[in-house]
């Protein structure tokens, strides 16, 4: 391939790009500017400052229980409890204040502690909740199963209202029509369960109250990232993402400047030279790659310096990736430049396109939010392998070995779409 | 030097070019006149390699030329219809980058570009952007990237359009100049001043086919006279190619 002519393409091709300041802003700065936006939203919470989930807690019984529940709650770490009136709760989940309201109707702690054994109808707890935020809802259901477990089964074997609901319900499951042998083995259980709770009464026993049911276990919560002093750095993601994005941006952008030289006749006083179809196209997907890579390596950069974003993997690998992907992006642009009728017609469809393969490479949010069988489908788009390569790098901290399925996927998809803009590319404007 | 034997190329049904001979001597400026999609700009390519002929063959000095990459392509040079430049570049940048395509740098580079800018009479520009540049310039401009790797034959496709007189005159000037130093020019266009002006010969064509390759002596010849007065070249073109509408 002669090198004098190759040469002059890319050069040509990198002082047309940074003498557009246009272009160089779109290019370098509002990745950045977004990435830092996006990473502020997954680097999750910062130490000692855990969200809480705001929920409202309407106590319309006012029972024991129910008081115990709400007390409960309040000492919650992941909740942050509001009592506001029924009617006030709603609107504040109407207008999207709170995410969960919860009304505890009248007569629950009654109907509850019946309920425990499944001798009485179980009462309804109330959510009310903004559909937006159904993620919070499944959280504070969860957490309230705990209280109110807690507080009725504390409060069956312990409190006043207990004692009378257990009395109560000793008397229904005696005329009850259960077998005989089931009868005698579940009073001879409850009658057990209110003398150990007698006996904590009458000073016999501990003098502390009962506690309750409580969650038999305790989680211990580990984030696997680099090395288990690294914490995760959501900058990481974004950048890679928002990076990605646009320099496949720049290089559809590429692929229409090139319909332009088409249309102003450039080409033919190209082709007129002694040089061959593939040197100059090889020219634009040279230079279109050192673009890219610029483009990457500068928002990085930026994030490496700025967010404390680190390459905890192999720094081989991280190139390796990061030059695979810029290639592939330049190929991209080729294809663009191949299928694009006109640059107007391109310009649309391209903005599609890459928008498509960003939002589904889990360029703007990870791939693992995304359903199962969006995740297995996401694995023909080359973005994927691009953000997941850049992630096995940086935050997961993984070696070069992990970086070399990524590279050659990205290789091959550039492999054929540099093949595919070769054969479809149309020389002249017809 | 330049020899084109029965070139023909149909695009789909419709035959753009019907067994087109020609020939180019050093030193002459050959005329090609023709209404529009006469076939002039699709013989233009395929002598300058854009095109691949479907029939016949273009030789330089009797060597076929074939395929993109083809070392004879150095002795042709194209000044193609468009303004092919680029607007974002200086004029030198533009200069140097076409210098490139024919393997030019260094030294050899820097003099050719010299030497076409002074041509051209835009030396003076040469680090202005390209978009700066009126109509004329870079139609000099336009000339001036096709010689710089100093080829014997210049094709030039309809070269003036849209110029002023002015920089029209500077262009036959500098076309004068090329075929005193035996450069062979093959010149397309619509205006019939241009080719009385610069043509030794004169090729007429219509769909597709030479209708008329001669002298202007010649194709004067072809019509007669009316009361006593030599026709004009443009009553000799509608004579030949006729009156009814091409577009």
């Amino acid at each position: 391939m002669p090198f004098i002519p190759l040469i002059a393409m890319v050069r040509k091709d990198l002082v047309i790009f940074f003498s557009e300041r246009r272009s160089v802003i779109v290019s370098f700065v509002v990745p950045i500017a977004i990435a830092s936006f996006f990473g502020v939203l997954f680097s999750g919470p910062t130490a000692g400052h855990q969200p809480r989930i705001a929920v409202a807690i309407v106590d319309q019984d006012g029972s024991a229980i129910s008081q115990a529940i709400v007390s409960g709650a309040r000492a919650d770490a992941t909740l942050a409890v509001a009592t506001p009136t029924a009617d006030a709760a709603r609107e504040s989940v109407k207008r999207g204040k709170i995410g969960v309201a919860v009304i505890i109707p009248t007569g629950f702690g009654d109907a509850a502690g019946h309920a425990l054994f499944g001798a009485g109808e179980k009462p309804v707890l109330a959510f009310a909740y903004d559909p937006s935020h159904t993620a919070e809802l499944a959280m504070v259901r969860g957490i309230l199963t705990q209280h109110v477990m807690q507080a009725v089964s504390a409060e069956v074997f312990g409190g006043a209202q207990g004692q009378q609901i257990l009395t109560q319900t000793l008397a229904q499951v005696r005329s009850s029509s259960m077998a005989d042998e089931d009868k005698r083995a579940l009073i001879q259980l409850m009658s057990a369960a209110q003398s150990f709770y007698d006996r904590q009464r009458t000073g016999a026993g501990s003098s502390a109250r009962p506690r309750g049911l409580t969650m038999p276990y305790t989680a211990n919560e580990e984030p696997i990232t680099a090395g288990s002093n690294i914490a995760y750095n959501g900058y990481a993601h974004s950048f890679g993402g928002m990076a990605i994005q646009f320099l496949l941006f720049a290089m559809a952008n590429l692929g229409i400047e090139m319909l332009v030289e088409r249309e102003r006749g450039l080409w033919n006083r190209l082709r007129s030279a002694p040089v061959s179809k593939t040197t100059l196209l090889a020219g634009k997907a040279a230079s279109g790659t050192i673009i890219s890579l610029a483009i990457l390596l500068v928002a990085f950069a930026f994030a490496i310096v700025v967010f404390r974003v680190r390459i905890h993997g192999s720094v081989a690998g991280f190139l390796g990736v990061s030059i695979a992907c810029a290639f592939m992006a330049s190929t991209f642009g080729l294809l663009v430049a191949a299928l694009g009728n006109s640059p107007a017609t391109a310009r649309g469809v391209t903005t599609l396109a890459v928008l498509m393969m960003v939002m589904l490479g889990g360029a703007w949010v990870p791939t693992f939010i995304f359903p199962e069988w969006l995740q297995q489908f996401t694995v023909v788009i080359p973005v994927r392998w691009a953000v997941d390569g850049l992630d096995a790098m940086t935050w997961r901290g993984l070696g070069f070995a992990s970086a070399l399925a990524p590279m050659g996927v990205l290789l091959a998809f550039a492999g054929i779409f540099g093949g595919l803009a070769l054969t479809r590319f149309r020389w002249q404007q017809e | 030097m330049l020899t084109v034997e029965h070139l023909h190329k149909a695009f789909g049904p419709l035959v753009a070019v019907d067994d087109v001979s020609l020939s180019l001597e050093p030193g002459t400026l050959l005329g090609l006149l023709g209404p529009n999609g006469a076939g002039k700009t699709t013989t233009v390519s395929m002598i300058a390699g854009l095109t691949a002929p479907d029939g016949g063959a273009v030789l330089i000095d009797g060597a076929r030329l074939s395929g993109d990459t083809d070392p004879k392509k150095r002795r042709i040079g194209l000044v193609p219809q468009d303004l092919a430049l680029y607007d974002e570049l200086s004029a030198r940048a533009n200069l140097r980058f076409f210098g490139s395509l024919y393997s030019l740098n260094g030294r050899a580079l820097n003099a050719a570009i010299a030497r076409t800018l002074e041509l051209v009479g835009l030396a003076d520009r040469e680090r202005d952007l390209v978009r700066t540049f009126s109509g004329g310039m870079k139609r000099r401009l336009n000339l001036a990237a096709g010689l710089l790797h100093d080829p014997d034959v210049l094709l030039l496709d309809e070269p003036t359009v849209g110029v002023d007189p002015q920089s029209r005159n500077a262009i036959f000037d500098n076309l004068e100049v090329l075929k005193h130093q035996g450069k062979a020019l093959l010149y397309t266009t619509h205006y019939m001043e241009e080719v009385e002006r610069l043509a030794d010969r004169i090729i007429v064509m219509d769909h597709g086919r030479v209708i008329a390759n001669d002298t202007l002596a010649g194709l004067y010849a072809q019509v007669p006279a009316v009361a006593g007065e030599r026709p004009s070249l443009e009553s000799v073109f509608l004579t030949l190619t006729g009156r009814s509408l091409r577009d």
